[in-house]
């Protein structure tokens, strides 16, 4: 098993070599420095001087991946490659197009993003379950019929819709939370009641009725019918069977997404104006920041990776036939 | 007469609603009485799976439902019972085993877990307790080494072990009546022996009750008391054992004695039932046996017959069993038993169609951080044969033993490791893309999966087609579409039948298709994979009937791998033993079958339940499983199992012993006894 | 004098239309094809689903033939000069809403505007007041005759669409008494008691519904702003209609573009092994390793930095932002392939172990003839509920893509900028709601249709599924 958890870690490596590869090619592959520089400075009357003055502040104004100008090792260290991508596997993300310590806006803003969805994460999980196990347990009665008919009514309205009737509805009508905000620290709950709530609702639809389907798969097993013969309680038998063996398809959506929380999430960070990473990448999209989304590319994919990882290792929790092999 | 345990009447049950609705058990009469074994015997599809999940009330739902009928558990209607109240019959007087070892246990809890569910649920027993009556039951039912035993999982036992887990599991609420639904179907003959000889046991010591549900006439004669006969959800007979196999009453159990193949009926036909068992969604106006029973005559196909007592305890089904009436017409000179002699083969010993030496299928074992080959599984480990024009070899071997990799290996579907396969004084073994292509319409194969083996996205006429196509033979198109139609025709099916899909057809029919399928481009030899082992006893007849026919008309070799004995001594001309990738004996079909040698044939054949033996038998049993083929024993591989054990034995891997002319085996204990040529 | 512009996604709509109308075709000799789509029809909620997916397919369909209309010629003029505004059928059919652009916000069926302006009197004074509206409710004297003439106009709809409903019934049933060999009136019978294998009733039912709100939106929609209007004034119901080809392009293009990839490499995958699967393993593990959003992001981000550096590429500006629609689509596509090429590759594991194939690789069948014949029929129901699947969750992704500001080009009318737009307007006072709620419900009717449906195409196709129930 120990092998097995090495062998996984040992190919994530060509996967980040890979990300950063396509990133690269991205960024500085499909336009060049000069296109970026113009664009930042506006597309009309741009001088080259301009345009040179820009890239050298922001170090692109080296080659793209070989320098002759350099001698030794800088040939190819000082390169754009090296310091814009090479340097990010040490996760050294340098600095914004603004000119701000990438890394130290990242370790400031991850803790709010977490704030929201950590507690989203979690609710959620306990909500989907529970509630998709009570369809299970009613299954073929009208309590399933139209659990799961509203289930399809919810996953059909956009997710934007949640949280602009959310905010009207408990900020605006009834004043219960702020509309948006953050503030650091434990009274940070005001702000982050409401986004933790629309999170969770929004998500109701699909995901308890994708366990819904799940847990039915698994009622329907030879296994369970085994268990029925041995005169289990129905309750029993979806907790101590069922729910058990559902855990397995069901930690492979899930596992994935637990480190990649930390980049918290562009839309509920952006309307609630939480400063968190979301909010961070979407300000950068809109300002056409480069160098953060390039760093925030390479960190989410880190983190997915990470978490394809943990993925692996939870089945060895749940399931013996790969903790065992 | 005492109150019997458990008393069945009427007992009907419906899945499905308005048209589509199925009565897979309709108005079923019957009791068990304490201690005694009760056989439910019946083809699959005749509803006796659904009879006994409707006892414990475990019907499918929403889908099924007990439309009427009473069922009385020493006296109590269960029927009446609450849900609540049925869950302490279920696992408590009543417990139930299933077909499926493999699926029927909760792949991530612990054995032991799980029978000490069972523990709580019925006798309130928790922790230490609970434990050490786990280790208690999982020794009862033959588990080594119950007390290490207890934390492993479903997918660290063998199937024969996992089934054993089962057995534990039901005995742990000390039921009355033991529910066996086809326990040992999905087992091996030589572990299906210990898992009957254990239920047995079992119900010796404890006085239960079995309920055995089989389609297998061996096993009954085997374990029943008390035997009853199901066709198309209806009891069509009923009887004591000794009654049944002695003088069976209806004409379905007859005809179910005659359809068994055996070396005795080698040089005729098998009796066949006609038609397959009709559909249950459908109001029934005659005796639902009517269309396929030789001695029908108009009353059965318009009067449904009632129950008739012919004797203590015995009953059937049948207006010939009526005392009121009298067969119309003159039925006894009607009555025709298929005896016309089989078409003879010419048997061509000469010349060598096919020649395999030392074939070798390896598969690596990959393991560790780089996924580096640690070991191989040893499915094929050696193996020689040879077969000539217009002759059946069986290779005969338990699930694992690597019967059906030599196959495939023979047709180059995989990669052999060394060896070499002559076929027709050509290596196939060296042929290549394009020259193999060429040679691959002389051999052919047909696969024990009928659902399976048919794509179901095409017509059956272009799945007979597709071979002609490939090989490029056939002619043009509407040549090949006739040759479609004959061979369709050939198998015994109607030419309308090249525009339907897969879907449509029976197991049975379906294996024709296969067949014509196989022949469509004029093979020589064709490997034919367990081809009725998925089929019921009455439709195996009839496809051993087409091979036999066949063989005769078009002068095909067959290899014909198998692991039931009985179609093997009807069929096959010579017969190899295999264990653990290796041929272990082999010879004429009457060396190996009337006289093995080697102990682990030997063990095989005596495991196999058969019909006509007086209940008290021989008996060479084996314990333990198979071993793996990674990691076959040292020297002989059969030794660890074997009685006849020597020291060399442990040693060395016997070689070739020529016992006859036609005779060879591997054992030590016949070393040196070679005959003199 | 019109000039036909054929857009990118026009080329590609009426591809994908060629392609589904080809694979009906296929499909109607194919018996394992036919008899799901049979169960599927049957289900009243499919026929209800599919009549609100197909006014909106027709729709779409009529919004994606573009023409530019001639100027009028100049003195001394050669050659015909024509106009840069690329219009479509669609907005010929609606005809003025197109053109009746008012100052700014004014609510539904209003007929003042919604916000205060000093207005000069007929005295010279100045006065602060809600100005009439150009447009909306223009044939009306006073706000008192406003509800008799909705009322009336209503009604008139409603008789109309009465009068549809009646028509196409009589025309449903004469075909059907034919097919049918009863007579018209028997034929009706069976239609209206439901005892029809079809549920025709519900579709009569639901092209009724359907008939009424278009006669509704023709008879009020061109004298009221029925939706109110937005900020600089333009008509919010023409918009949300105009968004349905964005979103209907998004939800079936991105699929069109994905398909190959996901259903070549994953079949490549599956029947190979060997390093061809670890190769196409290792593209989509990497490309699904980068989260979807950031990754649309990034490209978009660049693709606009190319577009404005390479302004002279596009005649007009909707040329421009159809590029831009057509690339959203193929990101989207690059992103979301992965999911169903994984699935395919490990069913193509399980079905090249069949013994079907095995047949075929005895018969020495090849390789490329087992993959089509063989595989790809018996992959293709899981393609299709893939599809069917996908559509409703991008018609979603493209109001946030639009929100996050990577979406469709500004100037496309769509959900999301309709959305992202009016999302300020919330803020005001007082509220401004009407643009929300008409994106929201046309995006909801659309996507809630597309779910039911997929879900009776699902449990129709899937055998698995249908063992369940």
């Amino acid at each position: 098993m120990f092998a097995y958890v090495i062998r996984r870690a040992l190919y994530a490596i060509p996967i980040l070599i890979g990300v950063n590869l396509i990133t690269f090619a991205l960024f500085f592959v499909v336009n060049t420095p000069d296109d970026m520089a113009r664009m930042h400075l506006g597309m009309k009357r741009v001088t080259a001087d301009a345009i040179e003055k820009w890239k050298a502040e922001r170090g692109y104004d080296r080659p793209l991946l070989y320098n002759r100008q350099a001698d030794g090792a800088e040939r190819v260290t000082a390169t754009i490659f090296f310091d814009k991508s090479v340097r990010l596997f040490a996760f050294e993300f340098g600095s914004s197009d603004a000119g701000r310590d990438i890394g130290q806006d990242i370790s400031q803003r991850m803790w709010p993003s977490l704030a929201i969805a950590l507690p989203t994460f979690l609710i959620g999980l306990l909500v989907y379950i529970s509630f998709a196990m009570l369809l299970a347990f009613f299954r073929g009665t009208y309590l399933d019929i139209s659990g799961v008919a509203l289930c399809v009514i919810l996953m059909s309205i956009s997710g934007l819709f949640y949280i602009i009737a959310g905010q009207y509805v408990f900020s605006k009508l009834l004043h219960l939370v702020p509309v948006s905000g953050y503030e650091p620290g434990w009274l940070a709950w005001r702000f982050v009641l409401l986004p933790v709530a629309i999170g969770v609702f929004a998500g109701i639809g699909s995901s308890s009725r994708w366990y819904r389907t799940i847990f039915l798969e698994e009622i329907n097993r030879d296994y369970v019918r085994t268990a029925r013969a041995k005169g289990l309680p129905e309750g029993r038998l979806l907790f101590r069977h069922v729910l058990k063996n559902a855990m397995v398809p069901i930690l492979t959506g899930v596992v994935v997404v637990l480190p990649t929380l930390f980049m918290g999430s562009l839309i509920m960070e952006s309307f609630f104006a939480i400063p968190g990473l979301g909010s961070y990448t979407i300000e950068a999209i809109q300002k056409q920041d480069f160098a953060i989304v390039r760093a925030m590319v390479f960190l989410g994919s880190a983190l997915y990776i990470l978490g394809l990882l943990l993925t692996d290792l939870s089945y060895t929790l749940v399931d013996p036939r790969i903790r065992l092999s | 007469m005492t109150q019997p345990l458990l008393q069945v009447k009427d007992l009907s049950v419906r899945i499905g609603n308005g048209d589509s609705a199925i009565r897979p058990v309709d108005g079923l009469s019957f009791h068990i009485r304490h201690g005694e074994t009760f056989a439910l015997l019946g083809e699959s599809g005749c509803g006796k799976s659904m009879t006994a999940l409707a006892l414990l009330r475990l019907l499918p739902r929403p889908a099924g439902e007990i439309v009427s009928g009473s069922v009385l558990l020493n006296g109590k209607e269960l029927l009446a019972f609450t849900e609540n109240g049925m869950r302490s019959v279920r696992g408590g007087s009543i417990a139930m085993i299933f077909q499926e070892p493999m699926t029927s246990l909760n792949p991530v809890m612990s054995i032991g877990a799980q029978i000490a569910e069972s523990l709580q649920q019925h006798k309130g027993l928790s922790g230490k307790t609970a434990r050490h009556r786990v280790v208690e039951l999982l020794d009862d039912v033959g588990i080594p080494d119950a007390e290490q035993r207890y934390g492993e999982f479903p997918h660290q036992l063998s199937g024969g072990m996992k089934q054993r887990v089962m057995i534990a599991i039901a005995l742990a609420g000390d039921p009355d009546l033991l529910i066996a639904d086809e326990p040992t179907t999905a087992l091996d003959v030589t572990i299906q022996e210990q898992v009957l000889e254990l239920i047995k046991k079992l119900q010796r010591q404890r006085g239960m009750a079995v309920m055995l549900i089989t389609h297998d006439l061996g096993v009954v004669a085997e374990m029943a008391d008390r035997v009853a006969v199901m066709y198309a959800g209806q009891l069509v007979e009923q009887a004591p054992r000794d009654a049944f196999f002695g003088n069976s009453k209806h004409p379905y159990s007859d005809k179910l004695f005659a359809a068994l193949p055996d070396s005795s009926k080698r040089e005729e036909r098998l009796t066949v039932i006609p038609g397959t068992v009709p559909p249950l969604n459908q109001v029934f106006y005659g005796c639902r046996f009517a269309d396929r029973c030789e001695r029908a005559w108009e009353h059965c196909q318009s009067h449904i017959p009632g129950w008739f007592e012919t004797g203590v305890e015995q009953g059937v089904r049948c207006h010939l069993a009526d005392p009121t009436l009298s067969p119309g017409g003159n039925r006894e000179t009607v009555v025709q038993h298929d005896t016309r002699v089989k078409t003879p083969v010419e048997k061509s010993v000469q010349r060598a169609l096919l020649d395999v030496e030392e074939l070798k299928v390896y598969f690596p074992i990959h393991k560790g951080l780089f996924k580096r080959v640690v070991g191989q599984v040893r499915a094929v480990d050696g193996v020689s044969l040879s077969i000539s024009s217009g002759q059946t070899l069986a290779l005969v071997g338990e699930s694992g033993c690597g019967k059906t990799t030599v196959g495939k290996g023979i047709l180059q579907l995989l990669k052999l490791t060394a060896g070499s396969v002559r076929f027709e004084e050509h290596e196939l073994t060296e042929l290549k893309g394009e020259g193999l292509r060429r040679r691959r319409s002389d051999f052919q194969i047909i696969f024990q999966d009928p659902f399976s083996s048919m794509n179901p996205r095409m017509s059956v006429g272009d799945i007979v087609e597709e071979g002609m196509i490939a090989q490029g033979i056939g002619g043009k198109a509407q040549q090949r579409k006739q040759r479609v139609h004959e061979l369709l025709q050939q198998v015994g099916l109607r030419t309308e039948h090249a525009r339907r899909y897969p879907h449509e057809f029976s197991g049975g029919q379906r294996q024709r298709i296969c067949i014509a399928r196989a022949l469509a481009v004029n093979p020589k030899l064709i490997v034919c994979d367990e081809p009725t082992s998925a089929l019921d006893v009455s439709v195996q007849a009839q496809i051993l009937n087409l091979l036999q026919d066949l063989q005769g008309e078009l002068g095909l070799s067959f290899l014909f791998i198998s692991h039931d004995l009985s179609v093997v001594s009807y069929l096959a001309d010579r017969v190899a033993v295999m264990y653990l990738g290796r041929i272990v004996e082999e010879g004429d079909v009457g060396d190996v079958l009337d006289n093995p040698q080697h102990p682990y044939s030997q063990a095989l054949l005596s495991a196999a339940p058969r019909v006509n033996t007086d209940g008290e038998r021989r008996s060479i049993r084996l314990e333990g499983d198979l071993p793996s083929p990674s990691s076959p024993p040292q020297g002989c591989h059969f030794h660890p199992r074997c009685r006849h054990v020597k020291p060399e034995c442990r040693q060395s891997y016997p070689s070739l012993t020529r016992l006859t002319e036609t005779h060879q085996l591997r054992c030590h204990l016949f070393e040196g006894l070679e005959a003199k040529p | 004098m019109i000039q036909p512009v054929i857009l990118w996604t026009d080329a590609l709509v009426f591809v994908l239309l060629a392609v589904v109308f080809s694979f009906a075709l296929y499909a109607r000799n194919k018996e394992h094809l036919r008899a799901p789509w049979r169960e599927v029809v049957r289900s009243r909620m499919a026929v209800a689903s599919l009549v609100v997916l197909t006014v909106y397919t027709i729709t779409g369909l009529l919004d994606s033939v573009h023409f530019r209309k001639a100027l009028p010629m100049h003195e001394g003029q050669q050659e015909v000069q024509y106009s840069g505004d690329v219009l479509s059928l669609l907005d010929e059919l609606l005809g003025d809403m197109r053109t009746q652009v008012e100052k700014t916000y004014s609510s539904p069926f209003a007929m003042h505007l919604y916000t205060r302006e000093s207005v000069i009197g007929d005295d010279g004074e100045q006065y602060r007041t809600f100005p009439r509206l150009e447009y909306g409710g223009a044939h009306l004297a006073n706000r008192e005759e406003r509800s008799a003439d909705i009322a009336l106009r209503t009604g008139q709809a409603l008789f109309q669409a009465v009068a549809v409903m009646l028509v196409l019934s009589v025309l449903l049933a004469a075909w059907l008494a034919k097919r049918w060999k009863l007579s018209l009136a028997a034929a009706l019978r069976r239609i209206l008691r439901g005892e029809s294998d079809m549920p025709w009733r519900t579709a009569i039912a639901a092209i009724f519904i359907f008939a009424f709100i278009v006669t509704l939106t023709a008879s009020l929609a061109n004298v009221y702003h029925v939706f109110g209007t937005d900020k600089v004034g333009k008509d919010v119901l023409y918009q949300t209609i105009k968004s349905i080809r964005t979103g209907l392009v998004i939800g079936t293009l991105t699929t069109l573009v994905m398909l190959p990839f996901a259903v070549f490499l994953g079949m490549m995958a599956g029947y190979f092994r060997g390093w061809v699967d670890d190769v196409i393993q290792y593209l989509y593990t990497t490309l699904n390793s980068i989260p979807g959003v950031l990754l649309i992001a990034a490209t978009v981000l660049m693709m606009q930095v190319y577009m404005d550096n390479h302004p002279e590429l596009f005649e007009t500006m909707a040329e421009r932002a159809d590029l831009r629609l057509l690339f959203l689509c193929l990101i989207l596509g690059i992103t979301s392939w992965t999911g169903l090429c994984r699935l395919l590759r490990g069913e193509t594991l399980k079905l090249r172990e069949l013994d079907y194939v095995q047949a075929a690789d005895a018969f020495g069948v090849p390789k490329s003839t087992i993959l089509v014949r063989h595989l790809l029929p018996n992959l293709l129901h899981l393609v299709l509920i893939a599809v069917v699947i996908d559509f409703s969750g991008l018609v979603l992704a493209e109001a946030v893509l639009s929100y996050v500001g990577v979406g469709v080009d500004p100037t496309t009318m769509s959900w999301g900028n309709m959305i992202n737009r009016a999302r300020l307007e919330m803020a005001r006072e007082p509220m401004v709601w009407w643009s929300l709620l008409a994106a929201f419900s046309f995006m909801f009717t659309l996507v809630l249709a597309a779910n039911l449906f997929s879900d009776v195409v699902r449990d129709a196709f899937d055998p698995r599924l249908r063992a369940q129930r």
